[in-house]
């Protein structure tokens, strides 16, 4: 998918002024965050599963090639294919291969974000092939040509009445010549629609939340059923999913699967989670007959032994998402690649580059609810605040951004000449008055005041001069 | 290279080691031979008539409807559930040894046809190899005697289970497994299930029906 992250700016500047949007974004606080804060009161054992799924992830990942290999060994045993992609670019390759083997004409595709991360639609379809998107959220972004705006409601940007209009546009052909305004009527047309889809579908491809090495697994979590139909009815499975999604045992996925209902919708248990061994077997009377794993690469195992190496620990919930002021304000398609809010700004620098999205970590407030609702506790300020490190080590920040910076540091280590500067700074913006505690201008410092209000300095003086006082009271 | 040594390689040199070795590699060799639980969560631990009445209570919070019933029951139960909800009295059901074991010719305007779904089916009825006492989940293994279609394409999805399948979490259901098909060993699909599909994408408001069945209805067989 080409990135739009360098327009981050402008992105955000339209999405702040999208009243659709604006509508569809207001209601993701009283949606998603208010059910994960009550999912998460009903369960006392909470916050030990999130520790507990924290260490699951990290001890996987110190022995990722371990469980990788194991994983492997128990496919092949079952007559089951593993195939290893380094970049994007051997994924779709191999992919295409898989689907022109069987003469395939359309797959049925269930929401998969590392397909979205390879370009997989846009490849095949240049080779003819037709995916069809049946997650209901990417169905309906898909007849949009738009990307997904949530890594898990793609659609969560629109509103029914925007549904019902593309809905209409693109079933009328098919005989749905009625505008429909209820969701249920909206949800009832599209598995009409779809049904037949999953019937004619030559190849089902969906991706995993976990790879179980264990027994050789792929796991899928949906509410739908739609990846379930997707691997049922076609006759080759194809399991598209990144080396971290592998998980030792059983046992662990037990416990990543509670958090991360919980985490992403506030459910106790999603409706549908599946475990996917192999193709089918002798006597099944359904099943597809050829079960493919691509394992993708793309970049993260250059993360693993870095201090960066906790992203990798992301279960892709979307709760940090959810609970950010920032995808709050602007939505996911602002941030203009695949993923999006605080995991998408520390992955995307990751998987496409500082230099192209090098804004994602900077659009930030570093409120810390994203850690805090992190179900493997991944520390997103800490690694946000990382790539701006990397940024400005880089020079890719602005100019003037550099020279303030340069500036300050400067005054900031002589500290007789930063009290002096500081107090002097003090007494000149009492001059402008400090009535109201803020400034809505002041000369030189329009950059800020234009969008937000100044803090007025506190009665007292400086807090330097303050602390002095209070040393000098408490041990004269 | 092989892209498969490129990115096991790859993973190693991050790591600053070679293939994994020493007492690491036992570490995790015992892992997967003696898997560790999590956390154990309490609220289904608890005598196995509690664990089936807190399944049923998360069923019905997950909007499947449940009746419990005595094994003779059973076929009159579901015939009656399909006339309450004005359903054809036809159905597909799994050919399964535990189902053939209720008296279906009791039933007489009752139709079944054994075997997979088709397009057409409104309705389905199988086992399960167990119940989720914790989330009012069912756990269903594919196999010659249960076509995982079944589970997913009809409107209407009937599930027949018995009392003593009701486990209390995911880890007694994974030792079940394990004792059933063997360590290591799973049947091609394990659908574990809770309530009829649904989907919150539009709008973030939950709407029953998306792709897979509308309605779903536990019958619950005492012993």
């Amino acid at each position: 998918m080409q990135s739009t992250a360098r327009a981050f700016k402008q992105n955000a500047h339209e999405a702040l002024h999208d009243p659709n949007l604006q509508d569809s974004l207001a209601k993701l606080k009283v949606g998603f965050s208010e059910r994960r804060r009550q999912a998460a009161e009903r369960l006392p054992e909470f916050e030990a599963l999130r520790d507990r799924a924290r260490d699951i992830k990290n001890h996987t990942l110190e022995n990722l090639d371990f469980y990788l290999e194991e994983f492997e060994r128990k496919v092949l045993a079952l007559g089951g294919h593993v195939h290893w992609a380094p970049t994007a670019e051997d994924a779709r390759r191999i992919i295409a291969d898989l689907c022109k083997s069987v003469g395939a004409r359309t797959i049925a595709k269930s929401k998969s974000m590392v397909s979205e991360e390879i370009g997989l639609n846009d490849h095949l379809e240049a080779l003819g092939i037709a995916p069809i998107e049946t997650d209901l959220g990417e169905y309906i972004i898909q007849l949009r040509h738009e990307p997904p705006s949530h890594i898990i409601a793609p659609a969560v940007h629109l509103t029914k009445d925007q549904v019902a209009d593309t809905f209409l546009e693109h079933h009328r052909e098919l005989g749905f010549t009625r505008r429909l305004t209820e969701r249920n009527d909206l949800v009832a047309e599209a598995r009409q629609v779809l049904r037949q889809k999953f019937l004619d579908a030559d190849v089902g491809l969906n991706g995993a939340n976990f790879l179980v090495a264990e027994t050789g697994s792929s796991m899928l979590v949906t509410n739908e059923g739609n990846a379930d139909l997707s691997n049922t009815l076609p006759r080759m499975q194809i399991v598209l999913a990144s080396i971290e999604k592998v998980i030792p045992t059983l046992e662990d996925a037990a416990v990543l699967l509670r958090v991360l209902a919980r985490s992403a919708t506030g459910q106790e248990s999603s409706a549908y989670t599946t475990l996917n061994t192999g193709p089918k077997r002798a006597g099944d009377l359904d099943g597809p007959e050829q079960y493919h794993v691509v394992i993708l690469d793309n970049g993260r195992s250059s993360v693993l032994g870095t201090r960066m190496q906790d992203m990798l620990r992301c279960i892709r919930c979307g709760a940090c998402m959810n609970h950010c002021p920032v995808y709050g304000a602007i939505g996911g398609h602002a941030y203009g690649w695949v993923y999006p809010g605080p995991i998408g700004a520390v992955l995307t620098p990751q998987l496409i580059g500082v230099e192209e999205a090098g804004n994602l970590p900077n659009a930030s407030t570093f409120c810390g609810h994203c850690e805090s609702v992190c179900p493997v506790r991944i520390p997103l300020p800490r690694l946000m605040r990382h790539w701006r490190e990397r940024e400005f080590e880089r020079h890719l920040t602005p100019r003037a951004a550099r020279q303030g910076l340069a500036l300050w540091s400067f005054v900031a280590r002589r500290p007789k000449l930063y009290r002096r500067l500081s107090g002097f700074a003090n007494k000149l913006l009492a001059l402008f008055g400090r009535a109201e505690g803020r400034y809505r201008s002041l000369p030189l410092a329009s950059g800020w005041t234009r969008f937000r209000d100044f803090p007025a300095p506190q009665p007292g003086g400086t807090f330097h001069a303050q602390w002095a006082r209070q040393h000098s009271r408490v041990r004269p | 290279m092989s892209a498969r040594a490129q990115i096991l390689d790859g993973i190693r040199r991050s790591l600053h080691r070679g293939e994994l070795g020493g007492a690491a590699r036992q570490a995790a060799e015992q892992r997967l031979a003696a898997p560790p639980r999590g956390p154990s969560v309490a609220r289904a631990q608890l005598p196995q008539p509690e664990k089936v009445a807190l399944f049923c209570q998360w069923a019905e919070a997950n909007n499947a409807t449940v009746a419990r019933v005595a094994a003779a029951e059973v076929p009159g139960e579901i015939t009656g559930y399909l006339a309450r909800n004005n359903l054809p009295a036809q159905a597909a059901m799994a050919p399964s040894p535990q189902l053939d074991g209720y008296d279906w010719a009791s039933q007489k305007m009752l139709s079944l046809r054994r075997g997979r779904a088709e397009a057409t089916d409104q309705v389905s009825i199988t086992g399960a190899f167990a119940g989720i006492a914790e989330t009012g989940t069912l756990v269903l293994t594919s196999g010659p005697d249960h076509p995982v279609s079944l589970n997913l394409l009809p409107d209407t999805h009937v599930v027949v289970l018995r009392e003593a399948d009701i486990v209390a979490g995911y880890e007694e259901t994974w030792q079940r497994l394990r004792a059933r098909y063997g360590k290591d060993v799973l049947p091609r699909t394990v659908n574990t299930i809770t309530g009829p599909s649904r989907t919150g994408d539009i709008e973030q408001t939950i709407e029953l029906g998306a792709h897979g069945p509308r309605r779903m209805h536990i019958v619950v067989v005492r012993e």
